[in-house]
């Protein structure tokens, strides 16, 4: 089984940092001020899933 | 938990605001530090910073919509986020701004009497006189202040709103300020 990782919708991305200051790893950040792009420490927590505002952040299952 | 640096507690300057604002009008003008400080951020290189790290009111709303579950945390409507909603609302809110600088000139002018009032919504007229006490600054100053403060108010009330109904940080969704320095970053960085 792959393990599951945050995605995060980029074209509906309000770069807000929300997603930021919720991630206990500290691994998802807003580039450029456009969007936010999700680290590879990422373990799929989905608190950044929850916090988001806009709700364009999901937890897909990466292959393995 | 993470550690807590002095900017988040930057939603304190956003409750001291609205209600300082309350007792004199005049400390609207403050606003325009939260107007200024992200588009000058955005501009010199910074990015989103300001809502990413500073923004009180961001703040304000996680803390009332998280920590005291002012917030039924559901998903915004599909519409709210998409680029026409949010462009639309930036747009609406320039004409409203810049209408209420036009007030502020034909109180300048002397073509208008100040009006001590302060509009929510864009409709509702709030008598707001009891923050007036200042006669000793110029007409423009106060009006300009009760017009800024409407700005602020109305925009604490349609985020609250949004707040209640969808997640706490709704408003940042379509926050015509993070929609503004978005839009900066996204010029500055197709030019390279
Ligand atoms: S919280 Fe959501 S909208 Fe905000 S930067 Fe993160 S992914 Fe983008
Ligand atoms: S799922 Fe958890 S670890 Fe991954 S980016 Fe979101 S908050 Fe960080
Ligand atoms: S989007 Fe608006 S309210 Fe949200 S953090 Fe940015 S400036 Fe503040």
């Amino acid at each position: 089984m792959g393990k599951k990782r945050a995605v995060v919708d980029q074209r509906l991305c309000v770069a807000c940092g929300c997603c930021v200051k919720v991630c206990p790893l500290q691994t998802i950040v807003v580039q450029q001020g456009l969007f936010a792009v999700v680290g590879d420490k990422c373990v799929g927590c989905g608190k950044c899933v929850k916090e988001c505002p806009a709700s364009v952040i999901q937890l897909e299952v990466s292959e393995p | 938990m993470k550690q807590k640096y002095w900017y988040d507690y930057l939603w304190i300057a956003s409750v001291a605001y609205l209600l300082l604002g309350f007792f004199n009008i005049l400390f609207a003008w403050l606003g325009l530090l939260c107007f200024f400080i992200p588009l000058l951020l955005a501009i010199f290189g910074k990015d989103k910073l300001y809502c990413n790290r500073y923004c009180g009111r961001g703040q304000l709303f996680s803390l009332l919509g998280g920590r005291f579950g002012l917030s039924r945390k559901r998903d915004v409507p599909y519409f709210l986020k998409t680029k026409a909603f949010r462009y639309g609302f930036l747009i609406f809110f320039f004409i409203m701004f810049f209408q209420m600088l036009w007030n502020t000139y034909l109180v300048f002018s002397g073509a208008q009497d100040l009006r001590q009032v302060v509009t929510l919504l864009w409709t509702f007229r709030l008598p707001w006189q009891w923050a007036y006490q200042v006669e000793t600054v110029p007409l423009w100053v106060s009006q300009f202040a009760f017009g800024f403060y409407s700005v602020m108010l109305t925009s604490t009330v349609l985020g609250i709103l949004t707040m209640v109904l969808f997640k706490p940080r709704s408003w940042c969704v379509y926050c015509p300020m993070g929609t503004m320095t978005q839009l900066i970053c996204q010029v500055k960085h197709q030019e390279k």
